[in-house]
C-alpha cells in the first residue's frame, strides 16, 4: 500500500466518519419525519370515537376501527396459543436434545428457510391448506393457523438463543443430583430462560399483529358490520383495515387510515415497551 | 460460544446413561415420550416447508396444463384478463427493479450505520441508536406503504413527472425499511472478527478508517455480503409497500417513475377477489408464488452459506 501524507489520511478519516454518521442520520431522520408526517395527517381524524365505531363505505367521519381491533386481538391471541408451545418445544428439542446430529441440522435448516419465505406465500399456503383444504373458510382460526406457520421460526430461534444463554453449570448441577434430562430442562433450564422466552412471545405477537399480506390472501372482510366473535368468525385485522382505506381516493379516508396507524403503532409500541420493562425486571446475570 | 465447546456433562448423551440405571421403566418411557413430543414440534419446520413447496408445486403444475411453462417464463406480456397472456417477465423485472433500487439505497446506508456503530459511536449514542433502529425494523410494512403514497408520491409527481403509483415510491421506502436489517447483520459480521486484527492494524499506524476498511471489513466480507443478499431477498418478498404504492399495471419497463406491478403485488391485489378455484387466473397466483418462493429460497441459501463461512473462520 502506498502511503499518502498523514494530513490526507486524517482528512479521509474525517470524511468517512462524517459519511457513516450521515448514514445513521438518514435512517433516524426518516423515522422521525415519517412519524411526524403520519401524526399530522391523522390529527383531524384522531377522535376517541373511532375506537368504538364500525368501518363504513359512505361516511369517513363516522367510520371506526372497533372490529379491526377486536379481530387483531383474536388473531394474535390464537396465534400465540398455537405458536408458543410449538415453537418453544421445537427450540428446546434443537438446543437440549439434538444438538449436533444430522437430523438436527436438517430441522435447523428448515427453520431458517421458513424464516425467509415471503409472507404473502404463507397466505397462498393458508388459502389452500386451511381455508379450502380443511374447509374452514376465511375465518379467525384459518388466519391464526397461517400466522402460526409464519411466526414459528422466529419463536424457535429466539427460544434457542434464550436457552443457549443458560450456563451449563446449572444443568450439570441438576443432572449430578440425579434429575432426569426432562426434569433438568423443566425445573432449571426453562425457568432460567424465562425472560428470553418472554421476548419470543413479544416478537411473535408483534409480527402476527403487523402482518397484512397473508390475511388479505386468505380473505379478510374489509367492511365488517359486527365484531369478530370467535375462532369461526369472519375477521378483519388492523393492518388490513388500514390497507383498505389507503386504497380510497378522498382525503378523509386517508386521514382515517393515518389515525388508525397512530392507534396501531401505539399498541405495538406499548406492548414492546411493556415487554422490555418486564424483561429488565426478570433478567438475571450469570 | 465458548461454553458450548467445553465438554461438559450435559453434552454427554445423558439420557442414554440414565436409562441404563434403575428405576428404568416408567421413568424411561416418560422421558422418551417427552423427547418424541418435542421432536414432533421441531419437525413442524419441515412439515411447513414441504407443505409450502407441495401446494405451490401442485397448483403450478395445474397451471402449466393451460399455459405452457415456456410461455410463462419467457412471455413478455402479462395480461391475464383480456388477452389471457401469462408471461411472467414483466412481473419479474418489476420485482427486480424495485428490489435492486431499494438495495442501492438501503445497503450503503445500512453498512455505514453498522461501521459507525461498531467503530466510532460512543456508548451513549449506541444506547439510543440501536433501539431506534429496532423501532424502524418493527414498523409494520403497511405503514411504510402508506407513507410512500402520502409523502413520497406527491414529491416525485411534482419533481419528476412520475405517475401517482410508481416504482420509485416503493424503492425509496423499502430502501429505508431494509437499513436496520443490513446494519444489524453487518454489525454481527464485524463483531465476529477478532479485535486483535483491528488492534494490530492500529498499532501499525493505520487510521481507524484504514483499519476498518482495509482489515475488519475485508475479514468480515462474506458476512457483509450475506447481509446484502438477505436484504435483497427481503425486498423481493416485500408485499404491502408495492401493493399500495407501486401500482397494478404490469408493464415491461425499467423506468422507475411509471406504474408497474411486482410479483408480490399481483398476488396480494388479485387474491382479494373471490376467484373461482381451478380457474387459470387462480392457478397463476400459485405459479407466480412458486417463482417467488424459488427466488427467495436460492438467495437465502446462498446468504446462510456465506454467513456460516464467517462463523467457521473466526469461531
Amino acid at each position: 500500500m502506498r502511503l499518502r501524507s498523514l494530513r490526507v489520511r486524517h482528512a479521509k478519516e474525517r470524511i468517512f466518519q462524517g459519511a457513516f454518521l450521515a448514514g445513521i442520520a438518514v435512517a433516524l431522520g426518516s423515522l422521525a419525519f415519517f412519524l411526524a408526517d403520519i401524526l399530522a395527517e391523522a390529527w383531524p381524524a384522531l377522535r376517541p370515537e373511532i375506537l368504538v365505531s364500525f368501518p363504513s363505505f359512505q361516511d369517513p367521519t363516522r367510520a371506526g376501527i372497533a372490529p379491526a381491533i377486536v379481530g387483531s386481538l383474536w388473531l394474535v391471541g390464537m396465534t400465540l396459543l398455537f405458536s408458543l408451545p410449538l415453537g418453544v418445544a421445537a427450540g428446546i428439542y434443537l438446543e437440549e436434545y439434538a444438538r449436533r446430529s444430522r437430523l438436527a441440522r436438517l430441522l435447523q435448516a428448515g427453520v431458517a428457510n421458513l424464516a425467509g419465505v415471503p409472507s404473502v406465500v404463507f397466505g397462498l399456503l393458508g388459502l389452500m391448506l386451511f381455508v379450502r383444504g380443511l374447509d374452514l373458510g376465511p375465518v379467525v382460526l384459518a388466519g391464526a393457523l397461517t400466522l402460526t406457520m409464519l411466526v414459528f421460526p422466529y419463536v424457535v430461534i429466539t427460544t434457542q438463543e434464550a436457552i443457549r444463554a443458560v450456563p451449563a453449570s446449572l444443568r450439570d448441577g441438576s443432572l449430578a443430583l440425579g434429575a432426569t434430562h426432562w426434569q433438568t430442562v423443566r425445573r432449571q433450564v426453562i425457568p432460567a430462560a424465562a425472560p428470553g422466552l418472554l421476548t419470543a412471545a413479544i416478537l411473535a405477537a408483534s409480527r402476527a399483529m403487523g402482518e397484512t399480506a397473508p390475511l388479505i390472501v386468505i380473505g379478510a372482510v374489509v367492511f365488517m358490520k359486527f365484531l369478530p366473535y370467535g375462532p369461526d368468525s369472519p375477521f378483519i385485522a388492523l393492518p388490513v383495515q388500514i390497507y383498505a382505506w389507503t386504497g380510497l381516493p378522498q382525503d378523509e379516508w386517508r386521514s382515517l387510515a393515518a389515525a388508525a396507524i397512530v392507534v396501531f403503532l401505539g399498541i405495538l409500541l406499548s406492548v414492546n415497551l411493556g415487554a422490555i420493562l418486564l424483561r429488565g425486571k426478570l433478567q438475571r446475570r450469570w | 460460544m465458548a461454553a458450548t465447546q467445553t465438554p461438559t456433562l450435559s453434552r454427554m448423551r445423558v439420557p442414554r446413561l440414565l436409562s441404563s440405571l434403575p428405576p428404568g421403566g416408567a421413568w424411561r418411557r416418560g422421558e422418551a415420550l417427552i423427547r418424541l413430543a418435542l421432536f414432533a414440534a421441531a419437525s413442524f419446520a419441515i412439515f411447513a416447508t414441504v407443505a409450502i413447496g407441495g401446494v405451490l408445486l401442485f397448483e403450478t403444475l395445474g397451471f402449466f396444463q393451460h399455459v405452457s411453462a415456456w410461455n410463462f417464463f419467457t412471455g413478455l406480456s402479462w395480461s391475464p384478463d383480456i388477452e389471457g397472456l401469462f408471461g411472467v417477465v414483466p412481473l419479474v423485472t418489476a420485482t427486480l427493479l424495485v428490489a435492486g433500487g431499494s438495495a442501492l439505497i438501503g445497503i450503503p446506508i445500512g453498512l455505514a450505520a453498522a461501521v459507525y456503530l461498531r467503530e466510532y459511536a460512543p456508548a451513549k449514542v449506541r444506547a439510543i441508536v440501536k433501539p431506534a433502529l429496532e423501532v424502524l425494523a418493527g414498523i409494520p410494512t403497511v405503514v411504510y406503504g402508506f407513507f410512500a403514497i402520502l409523502t413520497i408520491s406527491p414529491i416525485l409527481q411534482r419533481w419528476f413527472g412520475a405517475d401517482f403509483f410508481n416504482g420509485m415510491n416503493a424503492i425509496i421506502v423499502i430502501g429505508i425499511m431494509i437499513i436496520p436489517l443490513v446494519s444489524s447483520l453487518s454489525e454481527d459480521a464485524l463483531t465476529a472478527v477478532p479485535v486483535e486484527l483491528r488492534d494490530g492494524a492500529l498499532a501499525l499506524g493505520a487510521t481507524r478508517f484504514e483499519a476498518m476498511s482495509g482489515v475488519v471489513v475485508r475479514a468480515a466480507f462474506s458476512g457483509i455480503v450475506a447481509s446484502f443478499i438477505l436484504a435483497f431477498s427481503r425486498a423481493i418478498g416485500e408485499t404491502m409497500v408495492v401493493a399500495i404504492a407501486a401500482g397494478a399495471t404490469p408493464q415491461l419497463t425499467l423506468d422507475p417513475f411509471r406504474s408497474i406491478e411486482t410479483m408480490t403485488a399481483f398476488i396480494a391485489i388479485r387474491s382479494t377477489g373471490d376467484l373461482p378455484v381451478g380457474s387459470v387466473l387462480f392457478q397463476s397466483l400459485f405459479a407466480v408464488g412458486f417463482t417467488l418462493f424459488l427466488m427467495t429460497l436460492a438467495l437465502n441459501a446462498l446468504s446462510s452459506r456465506l454467513m456460516a463461512r464467517v462463523r467457521e473462520v473466526y469461531a
